[in-house]
Formats: structure tokens, C-alpha cells, sequence
């Protein structure tokens, strides 16, 4: 007994002060892309030969990136001649609206509360099932680690359940497979009404790596509607976690400034 | 037929295809039947278009030897003599070719769909189904144990964990388990049909997801076969940052594998310090390049990001302060009696049963066999530190975990060692497109085992079929055995024990 005491007191206690605190991230992270389309040479076409997915793309309304289809592997920025894409290490990634994951040359503001409704329901408990459908177990890991003692997502009422009957919603990883698809329609189905669905991931969001194999489905809007997105190849675990708050309206109004400043750097 | 007819091929190397011998049909069986009673295992054995039907592909692994042996033959008809009666390890492999290639392996016991797609050959169907009919996930002929008092107990696709899809069912008397079979196929998104023609600005991608967990496993093997077929090799300051990545996704992994079995038997201190520590070592890689899994960092020809003195003292400190941590929870582990009470003579998996199998990996280890790729076909920095290889020999749970244990302690002494000095110069070479008609076969030990894969490239250079074998594909069938006559509560810790790859079996 005295030795699980004494442990106890090595280990000491590790749960982040996040939200309070601004999370402590790599340096080396790629989050948030910014575009500087001024810099693009005429005719220029490096970066969407380069993408591995087709997230980059120049359309009407010039050079844009979807972060929903975005693996974040930089092999854009190694491409382009002039450094007009560039990674931040902005986490803050998650979006309400499937449009709003696309990156122009501004900055704008990404996740949005639910409606008041929806808020009174679950900003304070939100429990949740997760179905992997055709993810690679990154999404999967970064999600189960914010039930680590780091994230202690329990704090913030949020919670995994083993059931879809006693959660409020999906997170939903992975491309969908054919061969999951109709268990994950059945698991949407047994959520009881109103309810909140989560695609984590690029897969999740848009297919990723496999967007366009006929063996899968290029995410979960092909299944379900879907009410938050969560960028990344896998996001990481405050990107994660900052889109379920946001989504929660728990972050409270410092978050835009903050925001804006971190693309800025 | 004698052994000399197959070519003798080291890990990592590559050789243009006319050398690699062609047999007929029965000599390639007996090649392979014969090899495993010597000792060898099937590292791979795979079907791909022939002109005049189908060709296979076997690789033997000798690890006594280091080498590998290989040779193909091509099969006519659409029926061949299953090789499973007397040779079980390769009963997954025909059940694949079958239902890839629509040929049938005649006599083998257990012939049913693997990942439960549409034949890859139109007009050709091993179960004789319509072209028309896509095959229906997990419907297939469950063995069934008939009686009175038997019951069937059938889980998932979707479980209670945040954890990936597949089916279990058992057959049960009460709590005892007679029987447990495992069909899996739910993640397949259909990497290997995208993967010829390659490389392609996917392939990589493809690669860093194939069993998300390995990023640098799946990554390190098909960068070394992209660096044999090109002739150019990885630089050594490359292969020492993919060592440390490589050790690094290891000690991650096994930490929250032992953290996940002190959960399932109710032992809270050491499951929540572990969960933790498993993301401190995971934020190690995210030290070295970004990504907490290690995307981004492994490429053909090297690596993409060097570290400097600044950055090797900060992975340093980490280390070490994670070393601490680590033992102090897992020593925790061991010190609690009604832990162990769980661990113990649970999951059994004899030994003979294991070497039968093809077991790789940790759960290999476990039973006793000294299987791991790093010291029988070194390969990078494993060529010049050697890891010393641990074992157990009782097969239970207990092992499996204890051997974890022994591997992070080992990884941890390896890390900390290479932290100290690396090699001088680049960090990546230039690595020149793959030769035309070439074979090219690379090993590395994932943290879960052997990783396989078998490059052929055509007459442009591009992939005529690239097979990936992760060590799940070993493995999937130690689980199900280890759970002959337990409890049925006994699942998860068994399960955990092993803690398998659906994606990297289902591709
Ligand atoms: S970082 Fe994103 S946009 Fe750039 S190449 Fe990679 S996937 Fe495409």
C-alpha cells in the first residue's frame, strides 16, 4: 500500500491547465496553413501537383486549401518556389460548416457555438460513442488520450461512452468504409434525438489519403449530417479538444483575439 | 526440391526479377512446406496478374542464416493443393490469394473470405459468387459447437472502447470458451489495389496509414525498398534519426499496452501514470518532427528533419524523466499480487502452437521463440547497436506483458545511448526512381513484430504489385487460440495482450 502512496507522490499531478493556460505545443508542429497568394508566380500550379490529396486547388476565388482534406505533410510548402503556403503552429483547426475548413489568404475565426437550444442541453454534459470506420488508429489514439489524466476530459462533463443509447452523439474516425457503413448507420440510428455528430480527421471529414476508393465512402457526411469537424491526419488532442469546447462555447470571448494573433505569428 | 533453387536475398536488398527462380507449381509447394520444417518462416506469400494466370510469390525468412529465400511460380487453372494441412502458417495467406485472385486452395480447412471484397480477377470467384454480388461483411460460415447447454456469444463490429472494428464469436459452455473465431475485413479501404502502379504522390501517405500507430514501421519498410530499387542508399544520419523514431513509436506503444492491461484488471495506478506516459514518449516524436505519430519524418532516402544539440538535450531530459516515471508505474504493476493472480497461466499459447502459427513480434517472444527482425536481418542503425532480443517462455499473458517490459527497458538504453552522438552529414540522399523489373524485399521489426513488404516493379519502373504484411496478419490467429478454454471474461486482458492492428490486417 505504502508503495502505490509513495508513487503516487512521484508521479505527482500532470492535468494541464488548459484552458486557463495556452497549451505548451511542439515547435515543429504544421497547424494552421496561411496563404500568401500575392506571392504566387503566374501560372504556377506547384503546390496542387504536390498535394497528395487535392486540398490545395485555385478556383474563382483564387488559391485556397481544405483543411478537411488537408494531411498537413507540407508537401505544398516544399513544392512552392515562393513560400506562399506556410504551417503555423496554430492547433485551433475545428469547424462548424464543411465550407469553413477552406484557408484563403485572410484569417478568420473557425469553430461556432451550438444554438442556444442544443447548449442548454449539453454544454455541461456531452456524452459521446465513437465508431471507427476505416480509421488508421491515429485518430483513434489522439482521441482516447483526452481521457488521460493530461486532458481529464471529464472535467469539461464530456465523456466516451460504451453505448450509443446512452451518448448524445457520434465521433465518428476514418474514410467509412463500405464495410462499416451500415454498422455506423445502425449506431447513428440507436442515438437518441437531438443529436451532435463529430468527424475527426481528414478521413472522417473528407476521405483522406483514400478519398475516392471505391471501397470506402469519403467520410462521414456520406452517412450522417454532420455538426463539427475536426481537422487533421490525426488532429492533434488539443485541436480535438479545443473543438468540442468551442463547439460547447466554454472558451469564452478571449478565444477569437487569441486566435488571430497565434495565425498571425 | 532442394533449397538451393530459391534465391538467397538479404534484408533490404533488391534484384532484377529474371533472378529471382522460377518453379513449377509442386516444387514451389514443396519449397515452402520443407522450408518451414527447417526452420524457416513465411515472411510472404502473395499472388499478383500473370500473363498465363496467376503468379505466386513465396519469401521464406531463415533466421538462423539472416537471409531470405524466394522464388515464384505461376498457376494455371483456378485451383491449387492447399499447402495449410501441412504447413498452418500460410492458412491466412491462401485464404487472401483466394479471395483476392479467385483461386481456390483445394484441402485447405478453413476457407473462408478475409477482408470480404469482390475477386480482383472478373470471372474468377473462390466461392463461386455471382460477379454481380458484393460479398456482405461477416457473413460467412461461423464454426459452430452444437449442444444443449452451448451458447454463442457474438461482439462488435462497433465495441464499447474508442478502438477500431471487427467481430468476435464465441462459442461458449457457461464462462468457458471452446472456441473463439475473429472476422475481420471492416477497415478495408483498399490500399494494395492503389498501391500498383506507384509510387504516386499518395504512396508515402499511404504507407504513414497503413496501421496508423506504425507510422515509422510501415514507413522505415517501404523506404528501404524505394532505396534498394533506386540504388541509392539512406544517409547514415537518416537511419539514425529513424532508429530513435522507430525505438521511440516502441517504448510509446508497449507503455500503453501495459497501462491498458492494469485497466482491464481494475488496477488504476499504473493504467492512468502509463496512459500518460505514452503521450510523453509520443510527444518525443512530435519533439522530432511535429507529429506525435511520426508523420512527416520518414521519406525515401532518409529523414526530413535533423535535430541539434539543443534538441537532442531536450529529448534527453524527457527521456529520462519519462524512464523514471515509467518504471516507478510499471514496477507498481508487478509489486500487486491480485494483478499478477490475472496475468498468470492466463492466454495461454504453447509454444509449438506459436512456431505453428508464424507468430511474430512480442507475442512470439512471449511463447519463447526468438523471432525479431532487428537482430536475424538487421537492417539501418540495427546493422551497428544491437538490441538485445527478450524472451519468456510461458505464452500467458504474464509473458506478453513482461516482455514489453524487457523491450522498454531496452528501447529506453537504446534511445538514450543514440541521444548521446549521431552520425555526422545529411540527413537525406537523393533517392533516384525504382528500376524497371526489379524485386525488392524489406524487413523491419514494428513494435508489434515483423513488417513485410515485397516490391515489383515493371517495365516503366512502376510498381506491378507492392504487398504489405503487417505482423497483426501473424498474429490475429494466436488470439483466437489463446482463448481455448479460458474464461470468457478472460477477453480483454487477452485481447489487450496482444493489442493487434485491424487496418494494418485489413488494408
Ligand atoms: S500539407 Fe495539406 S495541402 Fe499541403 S500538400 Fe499536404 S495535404 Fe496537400
Amino acid at each position: 500500500m505504502w508503495h502505490v502512496l509513495l508513487s503516487r507522490i512521484q508521479q505527482g499531478h500532470r492535468t494541464a491547465k488548459y484552458p486557463k493556460q495556452a497549451p505548451t505545443l511542439p515547435d515543429r508542429l504544421r497547424g494552421l496553413p496561411v496563404l500568401d497568394p500575392s506571392q504566387c508566380p503566374e501560372g504556377c500550379n506547384e503546390c496542387v501537383e504536390a498535394c497528395p490529396t487535392d486540398a490545395v486547388r485555385f478556383d474563382e476565388q483564387g488559391l485556397g486549401l481544405d483543411l478537411g482534406r488537408c494531411l498537413f505533410c507540407q508537401d505544398c510548402t516544399n513544392a512552392c518556389p515562393e513560400g506562399a503556403i506556410r504551417f503555423t503552429t496554430e492547433h485551433r483547426l475545428a469547424a462548424r460548416e464543411r465550407e469553413a475548413l477552406i484557408i484563403r489568404g485572410e484569417i478568420q475565426e473557425r469553430v461556432q457555438a451550438l444554438d442556444q437550444k442544443m447548449l442548454s442541453l449539453f454544454q455541461r454534459s456531452l456524452k459521446l460513442r465513437e465508431v471507427s470506420a476505416g480509421g488508421c488508429n491515429g485518430c483513434e489514439a489522439d482521441v482516447n488520450v483526452l481521457g488521460t489524466l493530461v486532458f481529464d476530459l471529464g472535467r469539461f462533463g464530456i465523456q466516451v461512452v460504451a453505448s450509443p443509447r446512452h451518448a448524445d452523439g457520434l465521433i465518428i474516425t476514418g474514410p467509412v468504409t463500405e464495410n462499416m457503413k451500415l454498422a455506423l448507420k445502425k449506431t447513428y440510428d440507436a442515438v437518441p434525438e437531438p443529436k451532435i455528430v463529430i468527424a475527426v480527421g481528414a478521413c472522417a471529414i473528407s476521405g483522406g489519403p483514400y478519398a475516392g476508393h471505391e471501397e470506402q465512402h469519403n467520410g462521414a457526411s456520406s452517412v450522417v449530417p454532420v455538426d463539427l469537424y475536426i481537422p487533421g491526419c490525426p488532429p492533434a488532442p488539443y485541436t480535438i479538444l479545443d473543438g468540442l469546447l468551442g463547439m460547447l462555447d466554454r472558451l469564452g470571448p478571449e478565444r477569437l483575439r487569441a486566435f488571430t494573433e497565434a495565425a498571425k505569428r | 526440391m532442394s533449397a538451393t533453387s530459391l534465391l538467397k536475398l538479404a534484408n533490404g536488398a533488391a534484384v532484377p526479377l529474371s533472378k529471382v527462380p522460377r518453379l513449377e507449381l509442386a516444387a514451389f509447394r514443396e519449397a515452402i512446406i520443407s522450408g518451414c520444417k527447417r526452420d524457416r518462416r513465411v515472411s510472404a506469400l502473395f499472388g499478383t496478374p500473370h500473363a498465363d494466370g496467376l503468379a505466386l510469390y513465396g519469401v521464406l525468412a531463415d533466421d538462423a542464416a539472416g537471409m531470405l529465400e524466394c522464388a515464384w511460380t505461376v498457376l494455371v487453372g483456378d485451383e491449387f493443393p492447399s499447402m495449410t494441412p501441412e504447413c498452418p502458417e500460410v492458412h491466412l495467406f491462401e485464404r487472401e490469394i483466394a479471395e483476392q485472385w479467385g483461386v481456390v486452395p483445394a484441402g485447405h480447412p478453413w476457407l473462408k473470405p478475409v477482408r470480404f471484397h469482390s475477386s480482383y480477377r472478373p470471372g474468377h470467384d473462390a466461392w463461386g459468387r455471382a460477379q454481380d454480388v458484393t460479398p456482405l461483411i461477416g457473413v460467412t460460415n461461423f464454426l459452430r459447437v452444437e449442444g444443449e447447454e452451448i451458447h454463442e456469444v457474438a461482439v462488435g463490429p462497433v465495441h464499447a472502447g474508442v478502438i477500431e472494428p471487427g467481430h468476435f464469436r464465441f462459442q461458449c459452455h457457461g464462462e468457458h470458451v471452446f472456441h473463439l473465431e475473429i472476422s475481420l475485413g471492416y477497415q478495408h479501404r483498399g490500399v494494395e489495389r492503389k498501391l500498383v502502379g506507384g509510387p504516386t504522390k499518395r504512396t508515402i501517405h499511404f504507407m504513414e496509414t497503413l496501421s496508423g500507430d506504425t507510422s515509422i514501421g510501415h514507413a522505415t519498410a517501404y523506404c528501404q525498398n524505394l532505396e534498394s530499387l533506386g540504388g541509392e542508399h539512406a544517409m547514415p544520419r537518416g537511419h539514425w534519426l529513424r532508429g530513435i523514431a522507430q525505438e521511440l513509436e516502441r517504448l510509446a506503444n508497449h507503455t500503453g499496452d501495459l497501462g491498458a492491461l492494469a485497466g482491464d484488471v481494475g488496477f488504476l495506478p499504473t493504467a492512468s501514470y502509463c496512459g500518460r506516459l505514452r503521450g510523453d514518449f509520443l510527444n518525443m516524436s512530435a519533439v522530432l518532427c511535429g507529429s506525435r505519430f511520426g508523420r512527416g519524418l520518414v521519406r525515401p532516402g532518409g529523414v526530413t528533419f535533423d535535430v541539434d544539440e539543443v534538441r537532442l538535450e531536450d529529448l534527453r531530459k524527457r527521456l529520462e524523466a519519462g524512464a523514471k516515471d515509467v518504471t516507478n508505474a510499471v514496477q507498481l504493476l508487478w509489486a500487486m499480487p491480485s494483478a499478477m493472480a490475472r496475468f498468470e497461466d492466463t492466454g495461454r499459447v504453447p509454444t509449438d502452437v506459436a512456431a505453428e502459427l508464424g507468430l511474430v513480434g512480442p507475442a512470439a517472444r512471449a511463447c519463447g521463440l526468438r523471432r525479431d527482425v532487428r537482430t536475424s536481418h538487421p537492417y539501418g542503425i540495427y546493422q551497428l547497436t544491437h538490441i538485445p532480443l527478450a524472451t519468456l517462455d510461458s505464452g500467458d499473458v504474464y509473458a506478453r506483458a513482461y516482455v514489453r517490459w524487457l523491450e522498454i527497458k531496452r528501447s529506453i538504453d537504446f534511445i538514450r545511448i543514440q541521444l548521446g552522438e549521431g552520425p555526422r552529414g545529411g540527413i537525406r540522399s537523393e533517392c533516384p526512381p525504382p528500376k524497371p523489373e526489379h524485386f525488392a524485399v524489406s524487413l523491419v521489426e514494428g513494435w508489434r513484430g515483423e513488417i513485410c513488404h515485397v516490391a515489383l516493379t515493371d517495365a516503366s519502373g512502376q510498381f506491378a504489385a507492392y504487398k504489405v504484411i503487417d505482423p497483426s496478419f501473424h498474429n490475429w490467429m494466436g488470439l483466437a487460440m489463446s482463448l481455448r478454454d479460458q474464461q470468457i471474461s478472460d477477453f480483454p486482458i487477452c485481447n489487450k495482450s496482444f493489442n493487434l492492428s485491424y487496418c494494418g490486417h485489413d488494408l
